[in-house]
């Protein structure tokens, strides 16, 4: 084996060690009895599965179908998952806590990602983001969270509501929008970004907030 | 001003659908392509030019000829991730004609001889991965995809994988292994994908919007296509811009118009009474630019010469009305968050270049920590495993460059008035 082989392969080996240690993720703690899995759920995760010349390749998905019938990677949750691929709790639980929008700790049923990256904060987004979680308040239904760049820059200040698209926000749209969220309107029916036509820019023109980024308190 | 090839028929009800795809001209691309061999639709592809379009530039037809040839289990990936701050041309993409890059992928994976395929998609963009698992149904049961296309002998699968929420997930290796159903880590390069990719066989890595310009280079012809743009960046690029511009949004330009034709002539520049103050000409790892580079010409070449990069052409406007304090320290703040922590450069650097920019900003700062945050920058380029703590410390360290005087002003600013703060209290 020539010399460099032999470098990469150290090399990688040393990686993953390093990355096994850094990995410190609470391991769900229930006993050693394989749990019971909804069939639904399991089917899902073995259709996944099936889809991969690797079985390992559907943990994002197995998870994240987990995630939308127990509402979070609850230790439970990720036993079950476990369970189906045939990998231990313990790596699943390091790979949830990789990922954003795989969630670790217990939330509300409704996410509300409102993003505070850099161009939608040139418009006004972190005063946005701070009236949508104070609007929120404690109400256990929603998961408000500030959000890296969405891909939506074009309708700044924007948010996704579960997966749907709105903006350009203000601040006076938060009542109306937690509104359609609790009664199962669609959410800003108006403001969707699915209905917005790419040849017509002028779709987003609005005007500017006085002081665009404002610091919001952590 | 603009020129439409990817957005031709962009806003045309019911693109999505495989009927009215087809009617607008969709898959006569492919039934050319699967009329040539592999190696005359390489052809095509390097004497169009094209290069990539998801940040690094490097040349398409050149990647693909990289892969080993001969029966080993190839395969192509099409990086979706879309999470470049201020990016959002593949969304629209994929939104508004999934088949474009479908069409796209399959020839490209004919030219590769790949008979597997992915298509990573961010966790966040749950509407168009919906949207091009109907397309994808539909090209399946049109016998598009799958086994013995339109009777060609090539083969492919297609798969749309929903990421969840990393932008370290963008960067190819990290995407591969996120693949793989592992945390998003990015690999030692080398080796590289086109030898050791997925599941450690070769695999082609292209954008969405790289993939998607290869039905119309196949259906008007390499030369022909290169016959846009400039002698180095051929063709049209989707520009996705944003921040302080009257008409934010995507607009497909000839690659090497200036730079003021789309941020002032399609995009209306700043609202009324603000001037340009910085530009980031390719996403938020973009170093800056000033108002003084806008007769630029955007291209790939030009961009580099004026010590920035077209990256993923995505266009961040910044009007005088903004400190440009505010702006590293949000800039400073994602690629902090989104660090994987493997290399000490980048996630500590990252991690002081945040702490240092706040101490200014709150006025505990001497003006010896801007030194330090130049040189911790210096210090990050070029030292890290993948290119995440170089796009921080570039844009971060031509801000200090270029607006030292600013952070200095704002340094003693805040200094006198916390110590203000402090004599009163
Ligand atoms: C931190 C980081 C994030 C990246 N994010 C993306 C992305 O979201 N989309 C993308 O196409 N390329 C992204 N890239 C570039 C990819 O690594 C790769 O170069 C690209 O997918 C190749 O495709 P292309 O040649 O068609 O441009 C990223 C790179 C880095 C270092
Ligand atoms: S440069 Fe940063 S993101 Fe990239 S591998 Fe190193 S620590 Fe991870
Ligand atoms: S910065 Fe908010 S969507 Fe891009």
């Amino acid at each position: 084996m020539s010399d460099r082989v032999h470098q990469q392969i150290h090399a990688r080996a040393r990686e993953e060690s390093l990355l096994n240690a850094r990995v410190c993720v609470r391991t769900p703690k229930t006993n050693a009895i394989p749990p019971e899995v909804p069939p639904e759920l399991r089917e899902e995760i073995e259709r996944h599965m099936a889809l991969y010349p690797d079985t390992r390749s559907a943990a994002l998905p197995a998870l994240a179908a987990a995630q939308r019938l127990h509402g979070w990677c609850s230790p439970e949750a990720i036993e079950q998952v476990a369970t189906v691929m045939g990998l231990t709790p313990a790596y699943l639980a390091a790979v949830a806590s990789f990922y954003d929008m795989l969630e670790t700790e217990s939330i509300g049923r409704h996410d509300v990602y409102v993003c505070t990256n850099i161009s939608c904060s040139l418009r006004g987004a972190d005063r946005l983001y701070e009236a949508v979680r104070d609007a929120a308040g404690d109400d256990p239904d929603f998961n408000v969270r500030p959000f890296e760049c969405l891909g939506a820059c074009d309708i700044a200040p924007m948010a996704s509501v579960d997966g749907v698209y709105v903006g350009p926000l203000t601040p006076d749209d938060v009542p109306r929008l937690l509104d359609d969220i609790r009664t199962g309107r669609p959410v800003l029916a108006d403001k969707q970004l699915a209905t917005r036509l790419v040849a017509d820019p002028n779709a987003n023109s609005q005007a500017f907030p006085a002081h665009p980024i404002e610091e919001s308190a952590p | 001003m603009t020129k439409a090839l990817l957005f031709k028929d962009i806003d045309e009800p019911g693109l999505t659908t495989l009927e009215v795809y087809k009617r607008r001209g969709g898959y006569e691309s492919l039934r050319k392509a699967l009329a040539m061999t592999p190696e005359q639709v390489l052809v095509e592809l390097e004497a169009s030019g094209l290069r990539g379009r998801g940040g690094a530039g490097f040349a398409m037809g050149k990647k693909v000829s990289f892969l080993p040839k001969g029966a080993i289990d190839k395969y192509l990936v099409c990086n979706a991730d879309e999470s470049e701050p201020g990016t959002f041309k593949d969304r629209e993409l994929m939104q508004k004609s999934p088949h474009t890059l479908i069409e796209g992928i399959i020839i490209a994976s004919y030219a590769a001889g790949a008979n597997r395929s992915f298509i990573y998609i961010r966790g966040e963009y749950s509407r168009q991965a919906d949207i091009l698992d109907v397309a994808l149904s539909e090209a399946r049961e049109a016998g598009l995809v799958g086994e013995d296309i339109l009777g060609s002998g090539h083969s492919l699968s297609l798969i749309v994988h929903r990421g969840a929420g990393a932008y370290i997930c963008g960067e190819e290796t990290g995407l591969l292994d996120s693949l793989e159903g592992k945390r998003g880590n990015p690999r030692l390069k080398p080796p590289f994908p086109a030898n050791q990719g997925l599941y450690q066989g070769p695999t082609l890595i292209n954008n969405v919007e790289t993939l998607a310009t290869v039905p119309t280079i196949i259906g008007m012809g390499g030369a022909e296509y290169a016959k846009l743009g400039t002698e180095t960046s051929k063709g049209t690029k989707l520009v996705s811009i944003s921040g302080h511009v009257q008409r934010p949004g995507n607009y497909e330009i000839e690659l090497g118009i200036p730079a003021r034709e789309i941020i002032y002539g399609l995009a209306g520049g700043p609202p009324e009474g603000r001037q340009v103050k910085c530009w980031f000409p390719g996403g938020s790892s973009s170093p800056v630019l000033l108002a003084d580079d806008l007769d630029l010409p955007y291209d790939f070449d030009s961009m580099a010469k004026a010590g920035s990069m077209l990256g993923s052409g995505a266009i961040i406007v910044v009007d005088d009305s903004t400190p440009i304090i505010d702006v590293a320290l949000k800039v400073a703040r994602f690629y902090r968050h989104e660090s994987c922590g493997k290399c000490t450069p980048c996630r500590e650097g990252t991690n002081w270049t945040v702490k240092l920019l706040e101490r200014i900003d709150r006025g505990d700062a001497t003006p010896m920590d801007i030194e330090i945050i130049a040189s911790e920058c210096e210090n990050i380029i070029g030292n890290c495993l993948c290119v995440l703590g170089d796009a921080m410390a570039m844009p971060i360290g031509s801000m200090i460059v270029k607006f030292r005087e600013e952070f200095e002003a704002h340094l003693e600013a805040t200094r006198a008035r916390s110590d203000l703060g402090a004599i009163h209290a």
